[in-house]
């Protein structure tokens, strides 16, 4: 098919669609908006259900209950939303329940501002919530990832019966791209839902969905038995893009909309003879540590790059596990960089390493 | 021969009540059990357990439950039953849990008119944490937060749920119970039975609330509670229908 | 390769959200790279609105745009806020009705285009944007005024068809006064 010209939000619901999400439950936050006003506009012509809930915490709760009842369901919202979700999402990672959920960041902390920000990565690759959980973590580059990834992370969702966050910044959501829908995605295999409350009609006995252990060696064991799915998800779902790795002095660490800008200066870089890579985490959790073994024995240091103070630094410094200088290039408060200043920051680190 | 002349319903496991002497929630556990399977609903209904003493409640109701985080049972409840609008959805929910920290939750449920039912206990104090003062803890009680019994200057006057959820447009069904004597309990499992019967002609949203007691919390007998609560608590919060959809057919 | 980066400035409700669109689209409807990104939030709300958009053969990468092959400038505020960002020999095409300065940089080529005055003598203001868009296509010949017209037509439907003469004599308008006024 061809590619359709879609504002990002927009993009992102119909996506859900395709991806055979069948209820939504959210509450209007900017710059995220017009992804609940897509699907209010056209969830009921595809059997699903939209409704806006009087907060972010009950469309979450909301979440919980129809993902409980066996649903593909998905909610959306922006930095402080989703903080009030963080509730929610660690219910549902308790009592393993999937569910896509996205977020277009804006700067923080407290109201912040609505600008374009990366400022939740911690937020978002931390578990968010109390306890000893995670939640999948993709954080792509431009509409066409996007897009492809929501229709496969409602499969990710289910296959590890947990919540699947989309990390992507405002900028994302608000700007236009040719994007092409109907591209294939993998398919996984999926079990039955037999967990899911959708009574007994007297077939089986009563199931619970449940996070609730009052019993401290039942509640250990539960953890433990997370533990043993996220080592999986972390063996089997990094994903990741090495550019120009070749020769390269220097390597870039970069994701969402920050590693498009580090591609423009890369090209200015290249033409003045300045070799330096770009190794692109798609996933933020799990966060790729393989690409990290993947570095050429010719790149001299490294350059984190994020639209916020510096918070993914914090992994990139334990994947690097002390082997090279690691520097910092950030803009924060929705300010995004041009090009030219990453370049910059690329000279300067170079400076300092000679 | 013997004749069976009382059997538990099948509404309930065989699991034995964790609560405490003299409270009511097995009571009213049994009525909405009872009521459940004489409408022939059970092997379709989906309840929703809150968080409170009856947190676990999920091991007594015979039918797919829910465990709900504090206060959100009416937002888990919509979830639910939007995408399953065929199953019989209710929540199950305390005063500090619905009246306290899910006020939003309960009372946008009623604005929309979800088409579930609440069972709502009133028993005016937090019992699961240990006594403390409760929205709907009477002016003068004494809990662990209000020692020397509750000031209204201090922290208000209590909650009045059911009167206030009657002036949300939405509510279908609003009653009061109590189950402090027989006669009680029989008008209860009737309000109870027509709740259910709203949520199954697809009517929407209703609400019962429990007049409840909490021996332990209060520091009385099981009877004395239950003789307090007639006489203090029903005298505040006065028993009766407040919404009927007969009434909105006028 | 051919890259072409633009940014958009005025008012709100002066269409300039909807002009960067239009060429985002006509860019994809000739298979070409593009990304259109709008300024957004309480600002855009009868205050200033601004978008950028890429053009290119190639991938578009970064989406914000630094040195700007073409500006369009719809007020006043806008020139002294976007005339810095046009790139040495790029062109800035000023709304002359509303923004009645002259650039100051001679490293740049400017285009005075009263498109008020000309949408007012058409008789519909509201069409200053499409004079706009036709006096760029004249310059860069990047698209066909049909081009354009087609993507209206679409985005119109049945129901505000009435509108599409007026808005191909407007893209006319423009073209034309490129053609009298800078040969």
């Amino acid at each position: 098919m061809a590619k359709v010209m879609m504002k990002g939000n927009e993009a992102m619901a119909l996506a859900a669609i395709k991806g055979g999400c069948k209820a939504f439950f959210g509450y209007p936050i900017t710059p995220q908006s017009e992804l609940p006003e897509y699907l209010a506009k056209h969830m009921h012509k595809h059997g699903g259900v939209f409704l806006q809930a009087e907060s972010e915490i009950a469309a979450i709760n909301m979440v919980y209950g129809a993902s409980g009842a066996g649903a593909r369901v998905m909610t959306s919202s922006s930095s402080p939303g989703i903080a009030l979700k963080q509730e929610g999402i660690t219910y549902m990672a308790g009592a393993q329940l999937p569910a896509v959920i996205i977020n277009v960041m804006r700067g923080g902390p407290g109201l912040g501002g609505i600008q374009p920000s990366q400022a939740d990565y911690k937020q978002v690759t931390r578990g968010g919530g109390n306890g000893d959980y995670y939640v999948i973590a993709f954080a792509p580059e431009d509409l066409q990832e996007t897009v492809n990834i929501i229709k496969e992370a409602f499969d990710v969702a289910d296959q590890y019966r947990n919540p699947v966050m989309i990390a992507v910044d405002g900028l994302i959501g608000q700007m236009m791209e040719p994007v092409d829908l109907d591209i294939e995605v993998p398919k996984r295999e999926l079990a039955e839902k037999t967990w899911a409350t959708i009574g007994t009609y007297g077939k089986r006995p009563p199931v619970n969905i449940n996070s609730l252990f009052l019993d401290p060696q039942g509640l250990e064991n539960h953890s433990w038995n997370l533990a043993k799915k996220y080592n999986t998800i972390k063996e089997k779902e990094q994903r990741y893009e090495m550019v120009n790795m070749k020769d390269a002095e220097l390597v870039i660490v970069a994701y969402g909309t920050m590693s498009r800008i580090v591609r423009s200066a890369l090209e200015e870089l290249n033409k003045e003879g300045i070799k330096v890579g770009l190794l692109r985490p798609i996933t933020i959790w799990p966060f790729p540590e393989k690409a990290f073994k993947e570095i050429p024995e010719s790149v001299k240091g490294i350059l984190t790059c994020e639209l916020s103070t510096g918070q993914m630094i914090d992994d990139v410094k334990i994947a690097n596990n002390g082997k090279l200088p690691v520097g910092f290039f950030g803009r924060t408060g929705g300010m995004v960089p041009e090009p030219e200043e990453i370049i910059k920051a690329v000279k300067d680190m170079l400076g300092g390493l000679k | 021969m013997s004749k069976v002349v009382f059997e538990k319903t099948k509404g309930l496991t065989n699991k034995e009540f964790s609560y405490c002497p003299g409270c009511t929630h097995g009571i009213i556990h049994r009525l909405v059990a009872e009521v459940l399977e004489e409408l022939d609903i059970l092997d379709r209904t989906i309840g929703i357990s809150p968080v409170g003493c009856s947190v676990t409640n999920y091991e007594f109701f015979n039918c797919d439950m829910q465990q709900a985080a504090h206060g959100r049972a009416p937002a888990v409840a919509t979830g639910i039953k939007r995408v399953r609008p065929d199953n019989i959805v209710f929540s199950y929910q305390g005063d500090g849990d619905l009246a306290s920290i899910g006020t939003a939750e309960i009372v946008h449920a009623a604005h929309r008119s979800e088409n579930i039912t609440v069972i709502f206990i009133n028993n005016g104090i937090y019992g699961m944490t240990g006594g403390q003062m409760a929205p709907t803890t009477l002016v003068g009680q004494k809990t662990t937060t209000s020692p020397y019994g509750r000031d209204e200057k201090h922290c208000g006057k209590p909650i009045k749920i059911s009167e206030l959820l009657s002036a949300v447009p939405g509510a279908t069904f609003i009653e009061r119970v109590s189950v402090h004597n027989p006669a009680h309990v029989r008008k209860a499992k009737k309000a109870i039975k027509k709740a259910f019967e709203v949520q199954i002609a697809g009517k929407g949203f209703s609400l019962v609330e429990f007049i409840s007691t909490c021996p332990v919390n209060w520091g009385m007998k099981p009877q004395d509670a239950l003789n307090w609560a007639e006489e203090n608590m029903i005298a505040y919060y006065p028993l009766g229908n407040f919404r009927t959809p007969e009434e909105d057919d006028k | 390769m051919m890259t072409e980066k633009i940014i958009c400035a005025g008012f709100g409700g002066q269409g300039v959200m909807l002009m960067g669109q239009l060429l985002a689209y006509a860019a994809n409807d000739n298979n070409l790279n593009t990304l259109w990104y709008p300024s957004y939030g309480p600002e855009t709300r009868g205050g200033t609105a601004n978008c950028s958009v890429t053009i290119s053969e190639a991938k578009v990468n970064s989406p914000v745009i630094s040195q700007a092959d073409s500006v369009f400038i719809m007020n006043s505020p806008s020139l002294d806020k976007f005339e810095s960002k046009v790139k040495p020999g790029g062109r800035i095409l000023i709304n002359s009705s509303l923004a009645e300065k002259k650039v100051e940089r001679d490293d740049i080529n400017a285009y005075y285009i009263p498109v008020n005055d000309i949408a007012y003598k058409l008789g519909n203001p509201r069409v200053a944007n499409m004079i706009m868009i036709g006096a760029y296509i004249q310059l860069t010949q990047l698209f066909e005024k049909e081009e354009i017209l087609k993507i209206l037509r679409k985005s119109f439907g049945e129901e505000k068809a009435h509108l599409i003469p007026i808005n191909d004599e407007a893209i006319e308008a423009g073209k034309k006064y490129i053609q009298e006024n800078y040969k």
